[in-house]
Formats: C-alpha cells, sequence, structure tokens
C-alpha cells in the first residue's frame, strides 16, 4: 500500500513537472503541493489519467495559518475508486489569491467552495454562484479564521416592542475564558531540585 | 401574435415543512408544475461544530460528533476517534474493535430504518413508519443499556469505547437479529410491490455511475447507482474484513434502486450483528495506556499514579502528534471523513468534518430538474439528508 502510494506520487511529480512539487508519504497518506495555477491542470490530469483515475472530489477544505505569509493552505482530498487509492492536493493562497474554481472538473466542488468563501474568505475565481452558503443571510466576517472570536461579534434575540429578530453586539456576562492546561511540566526531563536523580541516572549509565 | 414570455414561479418551500427533513429551505424555481431549478438554502441549524471543535480538547470534541447526524449518532465519532488513534498510533483490543462494528451496524439499522419508512411517509405510506419506530426503539434501548444515553451516547472513545457490555446485552441483540428480519419482510409486502410507491419512486432522480462520480456520490446513493464500493470492504476498518457480509448494488440509480440498497444492507447488517455476537472476543474494551484512557475506578482509589493520570486526562488531555490525517468511514448516509489536523497540543488544529448529507444535497439541483414538485420531496427523502451534518 505505502510503496504504491509513494509510486503514484512520484508518477504525477514527473508527468506534471513544476507543477506538482514534493510528493510525501506520511501516515499511509499521500500528499502533493501544488499552485493555484495549475490545479486545474493538475486536478483533470489526476482524473482522467488511467493510472490515477480520482474520479471523485471527496473533500475541499481549508486551514488558516495565521503566522504564514500565504496564510491559507487549501486542501482537495480526492478518491479513486479504480485503484482504492486518496490523494491529497494543497496549495497556499492568502486573501488576496484568486483560486481557480475546480467546478469545472468535479461538480461536487461547487458546494465546497461556497463554504470555503463563507468560512475563510478565500476567493475562487470564476466559480458559478460564490454566495455564503452556511452563515445567516447578511452575515460579516468569516468565522473559521483563527482570529474569528468564538462567540462572534452580534448576538440575535426576538424583539418583543419591534416584533422581529434584532442584531445586537455581543455582551458575554463574563470574559470568555480559554483555560490552558497545557502541563509547563511534560517533557521536562530534569526538573530543578532534582539534581540527585539526575546524578543517579548517570551513575547508571556509566 | 408573439408569443407571452411567463416569468418562472418562485416557490419557497420551507424552512419549517415536514417533507424537508430538518430546516431545508429550497427555493423553487417552477413551470406550472416543473422545477426549473432548485436552489437549497442551508445553514439554518450551523452551530458552528468545527469551530466549537477547535476550542476543545480532543476528549471534549467527541460529544460534538453524536450531534452532527442525530438519527445515526455513533458512526459519527468512528472517524474521529479512528483518526485520533491513527496520529497516536494505537492500536485498539479486539474486544473494542467488534463492540464498535457490533454498535456501527445497529446505527446502520437505525438510520435505514428512519429514512425508509420517513420517505415512505413522504410518498403516501403511513404505516411503516409506525412499525419502525417500534424496533428503533428497542435499538436505542440498545445504545442506553451501553452507554446510559438513548441517543448521545459518546461511546466510543480514542483508545476503544468506554464500557465493556453489561451482561446479559448480547444475548438480548442476538434474540433481536432473529425477530427483525420478519419486520423488514413485512415492511417490504407494505412497500416494494406497491403501485403507489412504484410510480412515485420508479424513474425518478435517475444518476448514472459517472455522474454520481461527478457529484461526489458515496454509500446507498452511490450504491444504487451501480457501483459497488464500500468502505468497509475497500479500505477496511476495525474488523470489517474478518466478517462475511455482500454489498448490495442497484441498477438504475433512482429513488426505488435507493430504497432497495438500503433494505438490502439492513439484511446484511443483521448478519454481520450475529457474526459479532457469535465472535466477541474477551478482552479489555480500552488500551491500557493512561495518557489516553482513563484508569479504572477503582485503581484511582489506591493508586496516586493513578489519580494523578484521570485528573490530567479530564482537564489537560492528551497530547497528540503534530501531522494530518483524512480518515473516513462508512456510514450509513456514505462517506463521513474527518480531515484533522494536529499542531502537537491537547486541541484540535483544525477538523474538518466531511458529512455525506451536504454532498448529497447539493445535488439536489441536478437531481430535481425537470422534475414535478411532487417528485422533489421523492428525491429529498431519498436521499437522506440530516440537517445535523449538512450544516454542522
Amino acid at each position: 500500500m505505502n510503496q504504491a502510494l509513494i509510486d503514484l506520487g512520484e508518477y504525477v511529480a514527473a508527468a506534471l513537472p513544476g507543477e506538482v512539487s514534493e510528493p510525501r508519504v506520511a501516515l499511509d497518506e499521500l500528499a502533493v503541493w501544488t499552485e493555484p495555477g495549475s490545479v486545474i491542470k493538475l486536478l483533470t490530469f489526476l482524473r482522467d489519467d488511467q493510472n490515477c483515475q480520482f474520479k471523485e472530489l471527496v473533500d475541499l477544505t481549508a486551514v488558516d495559518y495565521p503566522e504564514r505569509e500565504k496564510r491559507f493552505e487549501v486542501v482537495y482530498n480526492l478518491l479513486s475508486l479504480k485503484h482504492n487509492q486518496r490523494i491529497r492536493v494543497k496549495l497556499a493562497a492568502d486573501e488576496q489569491t484568486q483560486v481557480p474554481s475546480v467546478t469545472t472538473v468535479y461538480s461536487s466542488a461547487n458546494w465546497y467552495e461556497r463554504e470555503v468563501w463563507d468560512m475563510y474568505g478565500l476567493f475562487f475565481s470564476d466559480h458559478p454562484d460564490l454566495r455564503r452558503i452556511l452563515t445567516d443571510y447578511g452575515f460579516e466576517g468569516h468565522p473559521l479564521r483563527k482570529d474569528f472570536p468564538l462567540t462572534g461579534y452580534v448576538e440575535v434575540r426576538y424583539d418583543e416592542d419591534s416584533k422581529r429578530v434584532v442584531y445586537e453586539p455581543v455582551k458575554l456576562a463574563q470574559e470568555f475564558r480559554s483555560f490552558d492546561f497545557t502541563s509547563p511540566w511534560e517533557g521536562m526531563l530534569h526538573p530543578p531540585g532534582d539534581e540527585k536523580a539526575q546524578e543517579t541516572e548517570e551513575g547508571d549509565e556509566a | 401574435m408573439a408569443e407571452a414570455q411567463i416569468k418562472p414561479l418562485t416557490l419557497n418551500f420551507g424552512p419549517q415543512h415536514p417533507a424537508a427533513h430538518g430546516v431545508l429551505r429550497l427555493v423553487l424555481e417552477m413551470d406550472g408544475e416543473v422545477i426549473e431549478r432548485a436552489d437549497p438554502h442551508i445553514g439554518l441549524l450551523h452551530r458552528g461544530t468545527e469551530k466549537l471543535i477547535e476550542y476543545k480538547t480532543y476528549l471534549q470534541a467527541v460529544p460534538y460528533f453524536d450531534r452532527l447526524d442525530y438519527t445515526a449518532p455513533m458512526v459519527q465519532v468512528h472517524p474521529f476517534v479512528l483518526a485520533i488513534e491513527k496520529l497516536m498510533g494505537i492500536a485498539v483490543p479486539k474486544r473494542a474493535q467488534y463492540i464498535r462494528v457490533l454498535y456501527s451496524e445497529i446505527t446502520r439499522l437505525m438510520n435505514h430504518i428512519l429514512n425508509v419508512t420517513a420517505f415512505a411517509i413522504d410518498v403516501g405510506a403511513m404505516t411503516p413508519l409506525l412499525w419502525g419506530f417500534e424496533q428503533r426503539e428497542k435499538l436505542l434501548e440498545f445504545y442506553e443499556r451501553v452507554s446510559g444515553a438513548r441517543m448521545h451516547a459518546a461511546y466510543f472513545r480514542p483508545g476503544g469505547v468506554h464500557q465493556d457490555l453489561p451482561a446479559g446485552l448480547l444475548e438480548d441483540i442476538g434474540r433481536f437479529c432473529k425477530s427483525f428480519p420478519k419486520v423488514i419482510d413485512d415492511i417490504e409486502t407494505l412497500l416494494t410491490d406497491n403501485r403507489i410507491f412504484r410510480q412515485r419512486t420508479v424513474d425518478i432522480g435517475v444518476v448514472g455511475a459517472e455522474e454520481a462520480f461527478d457529484l461526489g456520490f458515496s454509500g446507498p446513493m452511490l450504491r444504487a447507482s451501480g457501483v459497488a464500493w464500500d468502505l468497509r470492504r475497500a479500505q477496511s476498518y476495525e474488523c470489517y474484513d474478518e466478517l462475511d457480509f455482500q454489498i448490495p448494488v442497484g441498477k438504475n440509480g433512482d429513488c426505488f434502486d435507493r430504497y432497495m440498497v438500503r433494505m438490502a444492507e439492513m439484511r446484511q447488517s443483521v448478519k454481520i450483528i450475529e457474526q459479532c455476537i457469535e465472535r466477541m472476543p474477551e478482552g479489555p474494551v480500552l488500551v491500557p495506556n493512561h495518557k489516553v484512557t482513563p484508569p479504572k475506578r477503582g485503581e484511582m482509589k489506591r493508586s496516586m499514579e493513578a489519580l494523578i493520570q484521570h485528573f490530567k486526562l479530564y482537564t489537560e488531555g492528551f497530547h497528540v502528534p503534530p501531522g494530518e490525517t483524512y480518515t473516513a468511514i462508512e456510514a450509513p448516509k456514505g462517506e463521513i471523513g474527518v480531515y484533522l489536523v494536529s499542531d502537537g497540543t491537547n486541541r484540535p488544529y483544525r477538523c474538518k468534518i466531511r458529512t455525506p448529507a451536504f454532498v448529497h444535497l447539493s445535488a439536489m439541483d441536478r437531481l430535481c430538474r425537470g422534475h414535478m414538485l411532487a417528485d422533489s420531496v421523492a428525491i429529498m427523502g431519498a436521499l437522506d439528508i440530516v440537517f445535523g451534518e449538512v450544516d454542522r
């Protein structure tokens, strides 16, 4: 299984030189990197090539890394039913990048791209109908970005006086608390004041 | 005289409509009674599960998955725990694997009973729903006996299952398996050869195999189009490769075939459950690694270390090594997958939940075009959508 994935990665990289980089197999899963400009070409190749036959786009999503220069990572998960293999195609993008829509290659990308646009504000060019999908009508902001607060900015309630649902800024009765339970001792091999134990350990080794 | 241009009528279907299977708002552009375009508006049940999970430890995130598809809770947790186990390199004990498979199949029965009978009520048959619910209630009782909760069980945990099976449960499930095929037969006599049911479902919402790939179909939707693809067989997980079962496949890819595939799958599930009961091995149900799973209560009373481990597990949680994985399983509705990105801390960095209903609903426009208004209800019923997992 593993060797087949390595071979497949090399095959794809050899077939489209310069457009695919560093095929990597980790945890029995193959991932390749590409550029926004090459994604349609690569996915079309992966779909149509006899040795690939990745006919299903199983998942399309994004991951936000605010500290990176290109903060978003767009991830395409493909499935080949013929060869019983999966491949992950990734590309980096920022807020300004226009990632070409792959709806022409896979129809199922339509709603996925709308979802990524909704959640991350990542623009897909040539998408037939790039509207928000999961958030409320008239929602502002992109909730899955790491800098979007968990509580959001507005909350809704039914207003008895005006007989309609009104939007108000979020008021928290107590400040949002994010507990840091991470143990400071985890991985600390030689805690201070434990020199004696250290000495005996060294003594054991000697 | 020049022909008058008739503007298509826009019809608003839902969001509160019993045939919408939840909160779906469907904006239909109609030409008379024929649908020209269907535009589903979703997100009315959006709870931000993926965002919430990023702020929870791995163990705290588990119950969110039960609430995705509330008609088939346990299987939703499955890809998440499998993804964690894959990243951490944990091998689950054999008994836990069998229990997971046993409950996955019970869940599949629960889901298909509800879907098939609710589908029947959509197209005008009342009785199957009443018969089906009686059986579903028995299955929920099995849930309750093993986890304490009828629906939101949080029973599958990273490293195994929460508790061992109580005494006598397997015998009762075995007894259920004996009586249940009779109920499937009964429901089939009401539906399969029923003239009205056939008129409402045959040749409605036809999807060929190639089109099904393009639309990203999976599960019974794909199998109804004649593709023998089942992740339990193709990319086997847990102990499915040791069990003997068949994959029912449809021919025409219409709503009737989807119904038939689900009925046949129920019979296979009963077969799998019986095999699980027969082969259920002895042994632990959780890995003994107490960095991931809690120590026994009795141990905690005597051992200081066990107490500390318990405390650390339920406050800090466990750390998952950095990495990413897409892990998918065969849920009753299709392929449910979790794309889990870990940065080495005690919380997931990103957890994308790929749900089958979202993809299937996105094909609604393609399926409905050219059909009558009443057919949209049949198509929706056969799609098997639940808004908990569409909207997440």
